[in-house]
């Protein structure tokens, strides 16, 4: 399948984690091919919603929808599946594997999807120039600085030609002239591959790469603020 | 901008003719408003008159653009005087967007609202500028880094607000009410 027919979907989510909701009825779509940021303040729910709609959490109430197929009723191995073969994605801390080289960790979806380790290799191996990596396939992650590892997780995210890209605070953990360069290879790559995209951020200058924002508050996702609002004006008119 | 100013720091790199100004302040400075001959003419003019620069005889040819102009010693020192000292700090603490948010509450209108829509402008033009700066040159990169770093402060503030919004309601109120 294409990433062109593919796009996500959440429908009212709802999610807590004990007695704490972090989701009270958010949705969403974003289109195929969309890079859609996702904003709001630390603990509003904004990456419980991005972990919903990967599939990562299921949530207590609400469907998620992704190329036309309902996947928050899948089993866990399904969804795996799913992670695995048609979604990529970017962590603030890298996360490497400090035991693999950087050619390793970027061919790591492709050997955990069962391509042989010297393919994996060669596809991996591209990556390198084109997100100015040349020279650094057999360090290891702790030999990297944090712009380069940020930049091997990001090739790793892709390497796969995933469908839809899951991106949460990609640049938080880089000083802001390298974090304009992750972005910058991120939203090249992605516009080239035709990624849908979804990046958790809190920083408008990284959000501004994206095509839409949608702003996340108390679990509920932005426009709705915006409803709430103008109930109120109602009310006020009423009363 | 200092047309004026500008003009002297250009000429201080060479003596130029009027043409030559107009082209180099266009590449550099003007890009979104590009500085109209007349204006580069009557700019040198008075320059001259106050003894900044010197224009040299014009040179055999059509047109306005045939003399020379050379900084002179008092230019320099004007330039030097304005390049060194600090401009202003420019925002002012009475600011457009403060201004609604105080009217909107204490008219009880929805100033979420108003702040939500600022933010979403804010943004699209905080997009513009981010693709200004993708596809353009490292001067338009520079240019359009300055009015996202101003456009992001002010969404702080706008995000800071939004989290205020019902004390902030309540002060408005006291306020009014004395």
């Amino acid at each position: 399948m294409s990433a062109a027919v593919s796009a996500v979907e959440g429908r009212e989510l709802f999610r807590s984690f004990g007695a704490t909701p972090a989701l009270r009825g958010a949705s969403v779509t974003v289109a195929a091919g969309e890079m859609l940021a996702v904003m709001g303040p630390s603990g509003s729910g904004k990456s419980t919603l991005l972990h919903c709609l990967a599939g990562i959490l299921v949530p207590d109430r609400g469907e998620v929808w992704f190329g036309g197929q309902r996947i928050d009723t899948l089993g866990e191995g399904a969804r795996s599946a799913l992670r695995r073969e048609r979604f990529g994605f970017v962590f603030q801390f890298g996360q490497l594997v400090p035991e693999l080289t950087a050619a390793e960790n970027v061919a790591l979806p492709l050997l955990l999807d069962g391509t042989h380790r010297r393919a994996a290799l060669a596809e991996a191996r591209p990556w390198f120039g084109r997100l100015g990596l040349d020279g650094l396939e057999d360090r290891r992650s702790g030999e990297l600085s944090g712009g380069e590892a940020q930049r091997v997780a990001l090739a790793r995210g892709l390497v796969a030609r995933p469908e839809v890209l899951f991106a949460d605070e990609p640049t938080g953990s880089l000083d802001s002239v390298t974090g304009e360069h992750v972005m910058e290879l991120l939203t090249n790559a992605t516009r080239e591959q035709g990624t849908t995209v979804i990046l958790v951020t809190h920083e408008p200058r990284v959000a501004a790469y994206a095509h839409r924002e949608v702003v996340v508050r108390d679990g509920l996702v932005g426009h709705l603020a915006a409803g709430r609002a103008a109930a109120q004006t109602a009310g006020r008119a009423e009363g | 901008m200092s047309v004026p100013l500008t003009l002297l720091g250009l000429l201080e790199r060479e003596p130029s003719h009027g043409y030559d100004l107009k082209r180099d302040y266009d590449t550099l400075f003007g890009r979104d408003k590009p500085l109209p001959y007349g204006q580069v003419y009557s700019t040198l003019g008075r320059l001259a008159r106050d003894g900044k620069v010197a224009a040299g005889d014009a040179e055999p040819g059509a047109g306005p653009d045939r003399k020379r102009y050379v900084i002179t010693d008092t230019g320099v020192t004007e330039f030097e005087t304005w390049l060194t000292e600090p401009a202003e700090p420019e925002p002012h603490l009475q600011t457009v967007l403060f201004t609604k948010v105080v009217l909107a509450l204490m008219l009880g209108r929805p100033a979420e609202q108003y702040l939500d829509a600022q933010r979403a402008a804010h943004l699209q033009r905080m997009r513009e500028l981010t693709e200004l700066k993708r596809t353009g040159e490292l001067v338009d990169a520079l240019r359009a880094d300055h009015g996202l770093f101003h456009l992001e402060a002010d969404l702080r503030w706008i995000d800071m607000t939004a989290a205020r919004l019902g004390p902030l309601a309540e002060a408005v109120r006291l306020e009014g009410s004395r």
